[in-house]
C-alpha cells in the first residue's frame, strides 16, 4: 500500500511539474505584463486542479495496464514471425491508442465548434457527427502509418523517401482542400501522437528493429512518429473535400 | 446527476477500441492469459477516470486561459489603437515562453531523448537536445502567432518548412534523421495542445479580420515542424565541429 503511495504521488509530482511551467508563464505575464483581472479565476484553479488530478490517474492508469501488455504484445508479435498478424496488430495498436489520445479528443471538439460558427454544421447531432467523423479518420489514418512503419522496418526501405512522398501528398491534398480545413488538417499531425501513442508505437519500432538482422534501432526502430504525422493532415484533408 | 455521469459514460467509448485491441490480441490471437490481469483492470478503471477529469478539466481551465490570454494580449487597451503586426510583440514573446517552458518540461520528449542517448552510444546528449527541440518548438509557436495576426496562409510557411527539411536532410548524418523526424511529433503535448488550440483560436477571433476557421488553426502544426529543422541543424553543427576538430588533430 505504502509502495503505490509513493507510486501515485511521485505520478503527481511528474503531472505538476508538466503543469508548472504553463502555470508560471501565464503567471508572469499576468501580474508583470497584463496586470489584469483573470475572469472566472475560481473556475480556473478549479478546472486546473481537475487537469492534474486527471493526468495523474491517467498515467498512473496506463503505466498499471496499458503498457506492460502492449509491449509485451509487441515483443510477442514481433517473436511470432507471422507477417500479416504483424501488420492487423500494427493497425490496430495505432488506430486503438489514437482514439483515446486526450489532446486529439480535445482538439476535434474545438474544431467542430469552430466549424459550428462557422456555419458549416447546424445541429447539435453534427457538432457530435462531426468531431467523431474527425478522430476516427485520424486515428484510421495513424492505424495505417504504424502498418507502414512496420512495412518499412521490414523491408528496409528508406525513412527520407517514404517522408518525401509524404509531403507531396500533403501540398497535392493541400491544393485540393477547402480552406477552412486546412489549418486543422495540419494541426491533426502534431496532435495525434502524444501521450498513449507515442510509448507504444516506439516499443514496436524499437522491439522490431533489433530483433530483425542488419536493421539498426536507431535509424529503423525511430521514424514511426514521423510517419504518424504526416498521413493524418493528408486524411483530415480528405475528410474536409467531402464534409 | 446525470450531467455529471455523462462525461463518464462518452470517455468509456472513447478507452474502448485500446482495451479491445489489447485484450482481444492476447486472449484470441496470441491465446494467452493477461498476466496480473487484477492489476490491467484497476489500470483501465484509472485511465478511463482520468482521462474524463482530464478533459472536464482541460474545458473549464486551458481553454478558457489560453483564450483570455489571447484576449488580454490583443486587447486596444494593452497594444494601442495601431493593430499593426510588429505592435503584437507580447504575443510572439508569450507564445516563446509557453513553447520553451512546456517542451524543456515534456515527459515523453525526456523519454525519446534518452532513448536517443542510449541508441547512439552517448554522441546525443540528453540536454542539448532538449533544448535544441524546446527553442525549436519556441519559434514554431511564436511565427505561428505571427501568422495569425497577419493572416498569411498556412500553407506557404509550411510547404516552405517541408522544403527547408528536405535540404537539410540531405547535408545531415543518416542516423539522426529518424529521430529528428519524430521529435516533431513528439513535443506537443496533451497540456500543451489545448493551451496552445485555444491561444490560436483566440487570436484569430480577437484580431480584426482573421477567420477562426481559417486562421485560427495551424499553431501545433508549426510547432511539430520547426523542431524537425533544429535538431537535424543541431546534428549538422555538431557533426561540422566534431570534423573540424579531428582534422585539427
Amino acid at each position: 500500500m505504502k509502495k503505490k503511495f509513493v507510486a501515485f504521488s511521485n505520478n503527481l509530482l511528474n503531472s505538476a511539474k508538466d503543469l508548472a511551467p504553463i502555470v508560471l508563464v501565464i503567471a508572469f505575464f499576468q501580474l508583470v505584463i497584463l496586470q489584469q483581472s483573470i475572469p472566472n479565476f475560481f473556475d480556473i484553479v478549479l478546472g486546473t486542479g481537475f487537469v492534474l488530478l486527471g493526468l495523474t490517474l491517467f498515467i498512473y492508469g496506463l503505466n498499471l495496464g496499458l503498457f506492460p501488455i502492449g509491449e509485451a504484445l509487441a515483443f510477442s508479435f514481433v517473436k511470432k514471425g507471422s507477417l500479416v498478424w504483424l501488420l492487423i496488430f500494427a493497425f490496430a495498436l495505432g488506430f486503438g491508442t489514437t482514439v483515446a489520445e486526450p489532446a486529439l479528443i480535445a482538439v476535434a471538439n474545438e474544431a467542430a465548434n469552430v466549424a459550428q460558427l462557422g456555419g458549416l454544421i447546424n445541429t447539435e447531432a453534427d457538432l457530435y457527427t462531426y468531431a467523431q467523423t474527425l478522430r476516427y479518420t485520424v486515428a484510421i489514418s495513424v492505424g495505417f502509418s504504424v502498418l507502414l512503419g512496420v512495412l518499412r522496418i521490414i523491408k528496409g526501405w528508406s525513412l527520407t523517401h517514404l517522408i518525401i512522398g509524404g509531403y507531396i501528398l500533403v501540398i497535392i491534398a493541400t491544393i485540393f482542400a477547402p480552406n477552412n480545413i486546412i489549418g486543422i488538417a495540419y494541426d491533426s499531425g502534431g496532435v495525434t501522437t502524444s501521450t498513449i501513442t507515442v510509448p507504444l508505437v516506439t516499443a514496436l519500432g524499437v522491439g522490431l528493429a533489433s530483433s530483425i538482422r542488419g536493421r539498426n534501432p536507431m535509424t529503423d526502430g525511430f521514424g514511426m512518429i514521423a510517419i504518424a504525422s504526416l498521413l493524418p493532415i493528408v486524411a483530415v484533408m480528405i475528410f474536409g473535400m467531402l464534409w | 446527476m446525470v450531467n455529471l455521469l455523462q462525461p463518464f459514460i462518452d470517455m468509456l467509448v472513447d478507452v474502448a477500441p485500446i482495451v479491445l485491441v489489447l485484450f482481444g490480441f492476447q486472449v484470441l490471437i496470441l491465446r494467452q492469459k493477461i498476466p496480473n490481469l487484477k492489476k490491467v483492470i484497476i489500470g483501465f478503471i484509472l485511465v478511463w477516470i482520468g482521462l474524463t477529469l482530464f478533459i472536464i478539466g482541460l474545458e473549464k481551465a486551458l481553454f478558457p486561459i489560453g483564450k483570455i490570454m489571447a484576449d488580454q494580449l490583443t486587447a486596444v487597451s494593452f497594444i494601442g489603437e495601431s493593430g499593426s503586426w510588429e505592435n503584437y510583440y507580447w504575443v510572439y514573446i508569450f507564445a516563446f515562453s509557453i513553447g520553451f517552458s512546456t517542451t524543456i518540461a515534456e515527459p515523453s520528449l525526456l523519454a525519446v531523448a534518452i532513448k536517443a542517448n542510449q541508441v547512439s552510444g552517448g554522441s546525443i546528449k540528453i540536454w542539448p537536445l532538449r533544448i535544441v527541440v524546446a527553442i525549436g518548438v519556441a519559434v514554431g509557436i511564436s511565427l505561428g502567432s505571427f501568422r495569425i495576426v497577419t493572416g498569411m496562409p498556412i500553407h506557404y510557411f509550411i510547404i516552405t518548412g517541408y522544403v527547408v527539411v528536405l535540404i537539410q536532410t540531405y547535408f545531415t548524418p543518416k542516423d539522426i534523421i529518424a529521430l529528428a523526424y519524430d521529435s516533431g511529433g513528439v513535443t506537443t503535448s496533451t497540456v500543451t495542445v489545448p493551451l496552445v488550440a485555444a491561444l490560436g483560436l483566440g487570436l484569430a477571433s480577437t484580431i480584426e479580420g482573421r477567420n477562426p476557421m481559417i486562421d485560427g488553426f495551424g499553431l501545433i502544426a508549426f510547432a511539430s515542424l520547426f523542431p524537425i529543422m533544429s535538431v537535424l541543424a543541431y546534428a549538422q553543427i555538431t557533426n561540422f565541429l566534431n570534423r573540424r576538430k579531428n582534422n585539427a588533430l
